[in-house]
């Protein structure tokens, strides 16, 4: 039986390459905003670019904010991509403030305008830039596991997380002096802020990782 | 310092990819789904697809090309040529492009920047200058391949570009366009010094050396180039290949050597600006 993977449709970002990293893994996927497909999946993508705020409005629009922390309760693998891994923590600063699904406490915050030599920090931050394990525990029970330590991924994102517990944290990456979790990892939930669908082959072997964790419940 | 990108820019007119000099007199090299595979194979960051044609005739054309090479090249790739709509916009990401560059229709309307950028996310939206320096020694904003004139001034136009919503700036001097004579390090430095967002610079790239200046005097945060890979790569591509092209192949089977461009792999430019302590992505076996 191949394993089916929901795609959260909410009008944002490229559900393409998603979609395409997860059938080149093996995974069956739709893509949908429909809350009975969300519940027959047996593993939920939450993708997203853009603003926090007005994603979560729209979430809520579409009682999509229900129905993620309903199938999370199940114990099924719920993956929060890029936005979607910061809609995962409690609230960000991002234009005011605003309230996230808090699956993960902590809180979502903008780069400084300034690095230690003060100069100006480009934001977005857009680069392929390298992550570094948190500890080995974390990372060998992980979709990350089969990578290099120093992998680099394609990163492309103006606000960061700051997990209030240091224990949800899987990768840490720097950016301008900067040093920031770059994916967070909870019990069935899995944040990466990365695009591992843009991130060449070591980007899809943490989808491959993934389909082995919806199918077998390991990584 | 960032790690610099490296960005194959591919111009595209009809089913082929071209190469011109001052963005005009196109030249047909080859199907530019071989040479996006074959970027992405050799290390490239990123890929620009650019439609240019699709301006004259306000539509882009790209949709089968785009869909094509998003099923087999898993990096981003941005899609520019005859956007005017924020449906234009969202089709062709539909198609499968990661973000979408706009000149003609955001000097005609900059609201489109925002309200684009409003939609899909600022990291989505690039805004792509043509400039063209002029004899009181200002550059100026070009719209249709450095055909049409607009009056705006490059840096005001950019610092409005940021206001706006964009993500990136991809500047272009049509002056060095195909040329090879070197990046315009002036217009980059002064774009660079203007904006917080990242600058793309494109344009005149000939040689290793234009790209490290444009990276170190001109602070640029990526790098787009076309004639220094497409002539290394259309031979190592075309010579696998028949000769199914349409338009002006006579260039192309020509092999002709050029005097100012050194062409080369995208592993060379890296390797190169490692040993001159600029970093970027390692290519991975």
């Amino acid at each position: 039986m191949r394993s089916k993977v929901a795609i959260i449709d909410y009008g944002l970002g490229n559900l393409f390459s998603i979609n395409n990293a997860c059938e080149s893994v093996g995974l069956d996927t739709t893509i949908t905003a429909d809350i009975n497909e969300i519940d027959k999946s047996d593993a939920l993508i939450l993708p997203g670019v853009g603003a926090f705020g007005h994603a979560m409005l729209t979430l809520k629009e579409k009682k999509l904010d229900m129905a993620i922390l309903d199938f999370i309760k199940t114990g099924k693998p719920f993956l929060g991509i890029c936005l979607g891994m910061q809609l995962m923590f409690s609230e960000s600063e991002e234009f005011g403030k605003h309230k996230g699904l808090n699956l993960i406490p902590g809180k979502i915050v903008k780069f400084p305008k300034k690095n230690k030599q003060n100069e100006c920090i480009r934001v977005p931050q857009i680069q392929w830039n390298q992550i570094f394990r948190s500890n080995d525990q974390i990372w060998n029970n992980s979709p990350m596991k089969n990578l290099d330590e120093g992998e680099y991924m394609h990163f492309v994102h103006s606000y960061y997380a700051i997990p209030n517990d240091n224990d949800t944290i899987l990768t840490y990456s720097d950016y301008e002096g900067v040093r920031y979790a770059s994916s967070v990892i909870k019990d069935n939930l899995l944040g990466i802020q990365f695009h591992p669908e843009k991130s060449t082959k070591q980007g899809i072997e943490i989808y491959s990782s993934w389909a082995n964790y919806i199918k077998f419940k390991s990584y | 310092m960032n790690n610099i990108r490296i960005i194959p820019r591919l111009d595209i007119k009809g089913p082929n990819l071209v190469k011109g000099i001052h963005l005009e007199g196109l030249r047909v090299l080859g199907r530019p789904e071989d040479f996006a595979r074959y970027y992405y194979e050799n290390g490239a960051d990123e890929l620009i697809y650019q439609d240019v044609v699709a301006s004259l005739y306000e539509r882009n054309s790209l949709h089968q090309i785009i869909s094509r090479t998003a099923k087999e090249i898993v990096i981003p790739f941005t899609v520019g040529g005859g956007l005017r709509t924020i449906d234009d916009i969202k089709a062709v990401l539909r198609a499968g492009a990661d973000k979408v560059s706009l000149n003609t229709a955001a000097l005609k309307d900059p609201t489109i920047v925002k309200m684009a950028a409003n939609k899909f996310g600022s990291s989505t939206i690039v805004v792509a200058i043509e400039a063209i320096k002029k004899n009181d020694g200002k550059y100026y904003a070009f719209i249709d391949n450095g055909r049409e004139e607009t009056g705006l001034e490059v840096i005001s136009w950019a610092q409005q570009i940021e206001e706006l919503g964009a993500g990136e700036i991809l500047i272009t001097s049509v002056d060095r366009e195909g040329t090879g004579e070197g990046f315009d390090i002036e217009l980059i430095k002064n774009v660079s010094a203007a904006v917080n967002i990242p600058v793309i610079a494109h344009g005149g790239g000939g040689n290793l050396d234009n790209i490290k200046d444009a990276i170190i005097d001109g602070k640029a945060s990526a790098i787009s180039i076309a004639s220094i890979l497409h002539y290394h790569a259309m031979f190592k591509i075309n010579n696998s290949k028949g000769g199914t092209y349409e338009g002006n192949k006579t260039f192309m089977n020509s092999g002709k050597n050029f005097k100012i461009i050194q062409p080369c792999e995208i592993v060379d430019i890296k390797s190169f600006l490692k040993s001159n302590q600029i970093s970027c992505r390692p290519l991975k076996q």
